[in-house]
C-alpha cells in the first residue's frame, strides 16, 4: 500500500475536523473566545451578546407569497426533528432551535413544478437591531416537485435563524435568499440542505447590508445521484463585516457540489469572509466537486479572507478542485476593453457589472434578477462617487 | 490616409533580474493602404512588437518613437490609441465574464466614434458583421471570450475589426490555431478591410500559411527584436522553403 493511501486510510470514519459535529446540545457549541477556528475570523464583540442566547418573544414580520400548492404552516421543533431536518452545527444554530419555540414549515407538495417566474417568496422584516429575534425554519420539497423559494431579509434586529431544505428524490430547487438589512442588523444564519437521490439544488445567498452578516450554507445527501450548486455575491461597504461558510459534504457516491462565490469590496474596513470546506468521505466514490471564490478589493482599507479547504478520504472520483483570487482588476481585462477605445473607468465600470451580471444570471430567478442588478448599482454609484 | 511609423523602436519587460530588452531598434513605416507581414520564430519579439505599439503596461519603452499620421502614439494611453484609429487583434483574446458581445461592441463603437451608433442600423450592423464571420446573432448574448473556441475567438476579433473600422489593425498571430476553414473565412474579413481606402495592416504571423489568403506588399524578417530582411512577397515564399535558419544562425 502506498504512503498516500496508509494516510488516507487513517482518517477513515474520523469526523471532519473543520466541521464539528452536529448536535442539539448547547454544551457541544460553547461559547466562542474568538480564536476557535469556526470563529477566528468573526468580531464576536459586534454580535452584541446574540450568543449569550437570551430568550425573546421578538419576530421578524412575514409577508409571503405561495403560489398553488405550497403551504406554510407552524410546527413544533419536535416536529421539525421527526421531519428530518438537519442538527444544529454551530452555537447560533443551537441556539436559535432551542429558543424560537418551533419551526415554520414550508412545505412544496411531491410533483408540484412551479415556473421560475412563480416563486415562493418569504419577506422577513426586522423592526431593530435592538430586537434578538430567534429564527427556525424548514423547507420541505418533495419528491420531483419543481421549486424556486426566495428569502428577502430586511430591516434591522439582531437574528440568529437555522433554516433545514430537505430536497425529495428527483426534485429541482431554486433556494435564493438576499440579505437587505439596514446598516446596524446582525445576522447568524445557518442553512444546511439535505439533497435527495438524483435532486438538484442550487443555493444562492446574496448579502449587501448588516452590520455583520455570517452564513453558512450547508449541503448532504440522502442518496447518489445529487447535485448541489452554492452561489453567493456579496458586496461589503466601509466597517461591514460579511462572512460566507460553506461545506459541502460529499456523503454519498455519484454526487456533485460546485461552489462559486463572488464578491467586492469597498470602503475602510470593508472584511469579507469565505470559508469553503469540501469533505469527501470514504464512500463517496466518483464525486465531482469545484469550488471558487473570487473577490474585487476596489478600495484601500479593506480585507478579503478566502480559505478553501479539501478534506479528501477517497482518490476514487471524478474531480475536485478549487480556486480563490482577491484582486484589484485584472490588467489584461482592462487592457483588452481600453484597446478597443473604452476609457479606463468606463473599462472598470463594465468589468465591475459584468462580474455581478454573471452571477445574478446563473442565480437563475429572473423576479428578483432586476432587485439585485439595481441594488448592485446603487453600491457601484457609491464606488464612483467615491473615486475617480 | 494613414501612414504608421515606427523608429528605432527599443523596448524592455520588468523580470526578476531586472529589466530584458526585447526589442532592439525596431524601424518600419506602414504607408497609406500597405499590408505589411512580419514573420519570425518563436521568441523573436513579434508580439512584444504589436502589444508595444497598443500600450500593454508590461512593456517599458526605452528608446524611439511610434508615429501614428504624425502624431506621437507613445504619448497616449492605451484608449486613447484606440480612438486615435489603432486596432490590435489579439492571439489570446481576454474573457470578460457577464459583459455581453452586444454590449461590449456597442460600448466600443460608442468610445471610438464619440457618439453612440444609431440603433436602427447599428443591431443589422453587428449581425452583417458576425454573420460574415459565420458567427450566429445568438453569438451577442455570450459573454465576452467566455467558453468561446480558439476559432470563434479569432472571428470575434476580425468582426470587431470591420465595425471598429481603424486606420491601422495589427493582427498578433491571427491564423495560430485555425484550421483552414476558419483561415479562409478570417482572412476574407481582413481582406474586406484592406478593400477600403487607406488601410494599413501589420499582419504578425509565424507561418506563411495565412499569406496565401492574404497578400502582403512587404514582408519583413523579425529575428532577436529587430528587422533581419525586408523584401516583397516573394520572401515569404524564400521562407516558406528555407525556413528562418539562416537568419537565426547568423546570429551565433
Amino acid at each position: 500500500m502506498t504512503a498516500v493511501a496508509d494516510a488516507l486510510e487513517t482518517v477513515t470514519g474520523i469526523e471532519s475536523h473543520l466541521n464539528p459535529p452536529p448536535s442539539y446540545d448547547l454544551a457541544d457549541h460553547p461559547v466562542p473566545h474568538g480564536r476557535e477556528e469556526i470563529w477566528r475570523f468573526t468580531p464576536l464583540k459586534r454580535l452584541r451578546g446574540l450568543l449569550d442566547g437570551e430568550a425573546s418573544d421578538a419576530r421578524l414580520t412575514w409577508t409571503t407569497e405561495l403560489p398553488e400548492g405550497v403551504t406554510l404552516r407552524e410546527i413544533s421543533a419536535a416536529e421539525a426533528r421527526e421531519l428530518g431536518e438537519l442538527a444544529p452545527n454551530d452555537r447560533p444554530s443551537a441556539l436559535a432551535v432551542q429558543n424560537a419555540g418551533g419551526a415554520v414549515l414550508v412545505d412544496v407538495a411531491s410533483e408540484v413544478e412551479l415556473s421560475d417566474d412563480q416563486p415562493v417568496v418569504l419577506r422577513l422584516h426586522g423592526e431593530s437591531a435592538d430586537d434578538v429575534v430567534w429564527g427556525h425554519l424548514v423547507l420541505r420539497v418533495g419528491a420531483f416537485a419543481k421549486a424556486t423559494i426566495v428569502v428577502v431579509h430586511t430591516g434591522s434586529a439582531r437574528y440568529a435563524a437555522t433554516t433545514s431544505v430537505l430536497v425529495g428524490d428527483g426534485a429541482q430547487v431554486n433556494v435564493l435568499t438576499l440579505q437587505d438589512w439596514d446598516d446596524d442588523a446582525v445576522h447568524l444564519g445557518r442553512d444546511a440542505i439535505k439533497v435527495g437521490r438524483d435532486a438538484s439544488v442550487r443555493h444562492t445567498a446574496v448579502s449587501f447590508g448588516g452590520d455583520v452578516v455570517r452564513l453558512h450554507a450547508n449541503v448532504e445527501y440522502a442518496a447518489p445521484g445529487g447535485e448541489a450548486e452554492l452561489l453567493g455575491l456579496y458586496f461589503a461597504d466601509a466597517g461591514q463585516h460579511l462572512e460566507h461558510r460553506l461545506f459541502a459534504d460529499h456523503n454519498q457516491p455519484k454526487t456533485k457540489s460546485n461552489v462559486s462565490y463572488k464578491g467586492a469590496l469597498q470602503g475602510q474596513g470593508a472584511h469579507t469572509v469565505w470559508i469553503g470546506n469540501v469533505l469527501i468521505r470514504k464512500v463517496a466514490e466518483g464525486i465531482e466537486t469545484y469550488e471558487e471564490n473570487r473577490n474585487l478589493v476596489l478600495t484601500d482599507g479593506c480585507q478579503a479572507d478566502s480559505v478553501p479547504n479539501l478534506e479528501i478520504e477517497t482518490g476514487e472520483i471524478e474531480g475536485a478542485g478549487h480556486a480563490s483570487t482577491t484582486a484589484r482588476f485584472d490588467d489584461e481585462q482592462l487592457f483588452y476593453l481600453r484597446s478597443r477605445g473604452v476609457s479606463e473607468s468606463e473599462a472598470r465600470q463594465l468589468v465591475l457589472h459584468g462580474f455581478f451580471a454573471d452571477l445574478i444570471r446563473k442565480a437563475g430567478v429572473p423576479s428578483i434578477a432586476d432587485q439585485l442588478t439595481q441594488t448592485v448599482e446603487a453600491e457601484l454609484a457609491k464606488n464612483m462617487l467615491g473615486s475617480d | 490616409m494613414s501612414t504608421l511609423e515606427v523608429k528605432d523602436l527599443q523596448v524592455s519587460v520588468r523580470t526578476e533580474d531586472g529589466p530584458k530588452e526585447i526589442l532592439k531598434g525596431v524601424t518600419l513605416t506602414i504607408g497609406d493602404g500597405e499590408t505589411h507581414a512580419i514573420m519570425g520564430p518563436n521568441g523573436s519579439g513579434k508580439s512584444t512588437l504589436a502589444y508595444s505599439i497598443a500600450g500593454h503596461p508590461k512593456y517599458d519603452i526605452t528608446g524611439g518613437s511610434v508615429l501614428l499620421d504624425g502624431e506621437d502614439v507613445l504619448d497616449m494611453s492605451v484608449d486613447e490609441r484606440a480612438r486615435a484609429g489603432l486596432f490590435l487583434a489579439m492571439q489570446y483574446p481576454v474573457e470578460v465574464p457577464g459583459v455581453s458581445v452586444a454590449n461590449f461592441l456597442r460600448t466600443a463603437k460608442t468610445a471610438i466614434d464619440g457618439e453612440a451608433p444609431k440603433l436602427r442600423t447599428w443591431v443589422k450592423d453587428v449581425n452583417t458583421a458576425l454573420g460574415n464571420l459565420d458567427l450566429d446573432p445568438t453569438f451577442s448574448q455570450r459573454s465576452v471570450n467566455e467558453g468561446f473556441s480558439g476559432g470563434e475567438k479569432k472571428r470575434h476579433e476580425i468582426a470587431q475589426l470591420e465595425l471598429l473600422d481603424p486606420k491601422v489593425a495589427i493582427l498578433d498571430e491571427t491564423d495560430s490555431g485555425l484550421d483552414i476553414d476558419a483561415l479562409k473565412v478570417v482572412s476574407e474579413g481582413v481582406n474586406r478591410f484592406r478593400a477600403k481606402d487607406g488601410k494599413g495592416v501589420l499582419l504578425i504571423t509565424h507561418y506563411t500559411r495565412i499569406l496565401r489568403y492574404i497578400q502582403p506588399d512587404f514582408v519583413h524578417v523579425f529575428v532577436a527584436g529587430r528587422v533581419a530582411e525586408s523584401g516583397g512577397a516573394e520572401l515569404a515564399e524564400e521562407l516558406e522553403a528555407n525556413g528562418y535558419d539562416k537568419y537565426v544562425s547568423a546570429l551565433r
